[in-house]
């Protein structure tokens, strides 16, 4: 008898899209966010494409201290302090043209790298694991799934201060970054990942940073290419 | 003990088919959300992308959209017949305005019927049709909103846009054709909105045109506005010539080039400039521009 009522409460945790009691959160995943994804430069392109010019923030709510640091913006400065990967921080990371390759770490840990600027970030879906450590480019990330929604909520804390675009448009260390991971089968079998980036910053940014950043999925690592940050490209 | 068990397989199986059928009721219920309401514009990426006459950064357009874009000169939008054109149902993504969203349900059931994204200004509503109706005959008339039907993929709206006119995917003249669709594609995380819309075209891309942005519910009601629009005399006289450029004769074709260094076959929306390889392939011919001393953003307040 025991069998068939266990098969109810399956029954309802599957029907009502509650987390199912399963070992380790890959196995929960409602979504397969895992492969090689190639970023779509459609937005934003000459913030992202190329280095832009000094000064320009358009689009970007900054306050006026935050203005004090984009006209000071000395990339020479940085790459010369070991600083060229401030535009390749977490809250920045998803706008820079690239690939990711995003594969599971362990049964709760989703990790991705990233060909430009060779970033690895981990999300963690676990606690356990996480150490008390000083800020870095990528943070520390606590990651869920949505599972009635098919989707993946990351947020990430603990960075070091970076730039939200490439020409020195800062955000702090104090910055919350909240992601939002959705896919998007298409025609023909192809998939896109499209990520909803909320950038809180109360030191540099008057009001939350939102952006989107689209991928397409990529059969293989064929055109995966490391290269590592620059500041002054 | 055996008529017992029976009984008692029989009580589980039937216990199975209610749970069964009131998950799969509710989990329809659960699988939606609320899209009605003031969706707030959060203008942190492009928008309309109308500041520079030769602006097609970021487009895959082919060959055929990228001479017919050439060609556009604004000065059309004088002309007393083009001045209500209007702008196609993707605007509703590019464009700098919020949305303003409801639905019309069925009165017996609530079954919602569709959802109406209300018009702005320029821009025609578009109905999102809920209720399972086919798209008409490819013949069927054209509209600037086109005919929209949707369909709920979990917990994801899945619009989908046929029988738009023609018309432009910038206010710089890039071009859409009359064969152009459109899949939109809602995500509510809280409070925020993102719609990631593809835009097809056989005509006139080279391939799919993506585009994705957010918006943020607002207390605020944000009040449909828009069509019908009235034309007057903007110095056009009715009979006068379309205004254009022949070919290899815009005046603006290197503008952005100048401007920001943006290499010409991007600024024309060479498809393979939206791809990561390109920016490798700049790296060194690129000299960044002049420091920004107008239109550099928002002076901040704080």
């Amino acid at each position: 008898m025991r069998a068939p009522a266990s098969a109810i409460v399956s029954i309802i945790v599957a029907c009502f899209g509650l987390a199912a009691p399963v070992h380790g959160q890959k196995a929960a995943a409602p979504i397969d966010l895992t492969g090689y994804w190639v970023a779509i430069v459609n937005e934003d392109w000459r913030f992202r494409m190329i280095t832009p010019r000094k000064g320009d923030f358009a689009g970007v709510p900054i306050t006026k201290e935050a203005l004090g640091v984009v006209s000071a913006w000395d990339p020479a400065a940085d790459e010369a302090a070991g600083n060229q990967c401030k535009s390749y921080g977490a809250a920045a990371i998803m706008r820079v043209p690239g690939r990711l390759h995003i594969t599971w770490e362990d049964a709760d840990t989703l990790r991705i790298d990233t060909d430009a600027g060779m970033q690895t970030r981990l999300f963690h879906f676990s606690a356990s694991g996480i150490t008390d450590s000083a800020p870095t480019w990528q943070g520390v990330s606590h990651a869920r799934w949505e599972t009635r929604a098919r989707s993946m909520t990351v947020v990430t804390t603990k960075m070091k201060g970076g730039y939200l675009r490439k020409n020195g448009v800062p955000y702090s260390e104090n910055a919350t970054l909240t992601e939002y991971f959705d896919v998007a089968p298409q025609a023909g079998g192809g998939q896109l990942l499209v990520v909803t980036i909320v950038v809180d910053d109360p030191r540099y940014l008057t009001q939350p940073f939102i952006v989107s950043s689209h991928f397409k999925k990529e059969g293989d690592g064929s055109k995966w290419d490391p290269t590592p940050c620059s500041a002054t490209w | 003990m055996g008529s017992h068990t029976v009984f008692g397989h029989v009580v589980i199986a039937r216990t199975a088919v209610v749970v069964l059928l009131l998950a799969a009721s509710s989990r329809n219920a659960f699988a939606q959300f609320d899209l009605s309401g003031s969706w707030a514009p959060k203008n942190t990426e492009d928008i309309s992308r109308d500041s520079y006459p030769v602006d097609y950064v970021g487009l895959p357009l082919n060959s055929e959209g990228r001479t017919r874009a050439l060609t556009y000169q604004e000065s059309q939008l004088a002309m007393i017949e083009r001045q209500c054109e209007g702008w196609p149902a993707f605007y509703f993504v590019q464009g700098p305005f919020g949305l303003r969203i409801w639905s019309d349900n069925e009165p017996i059931k609530g079954t919602v019927i569709s959802y109406t994204i209300g018009a702005w200004e320029d821009r025609a509503p578009i109905t999102i049709w809920m209720d399972g109706r086919p798209h008409p005959s490819e013949y069927a008339e054209h509209t600037r909103g086109g005919f929209t039907t949707g369909a709920w993929e979990g917990n994801t709206l899945v619009a989908y846009t046929t029988h738009m006119k023609a018309g432009f995917l910038r206010k710089t003249g890039p071009p859409n054709s009359d064969r152009a669709t459109m899949t939109s594609r809602f995500y509510r995380h809280g409070d925020i909105l993102t719609v990631l819309v593809v835009l097809d075209d056989p005509i006139y891309l080279a391939e799919p045109h993506v585009m994705s942005k957010s918006f943020q519910l607002s207390a605020t009601p944000i009040s449909p506005i828009g069509p019908p629009c009235v034309s007057g005399f903007e110095g056009r006289h009715p009979g006068e010539s379309v205004p254009h450029y022949l070919p290899e004769k815009n005046p603006f074709v290197d503008e952005m080039t100048k401007l920001f260094h943006i290499p010409r076959e991007a600024v024309l929306g060479e498809p393979e400039t939206l791809y990561p390889e390109y920016r490798k392939k700049i790296q060194s011919t690129y000299v960044r521009p002049e420091p920004c001393k107008q239109n550099c953003g928002f002076m901040p307040t704080r």
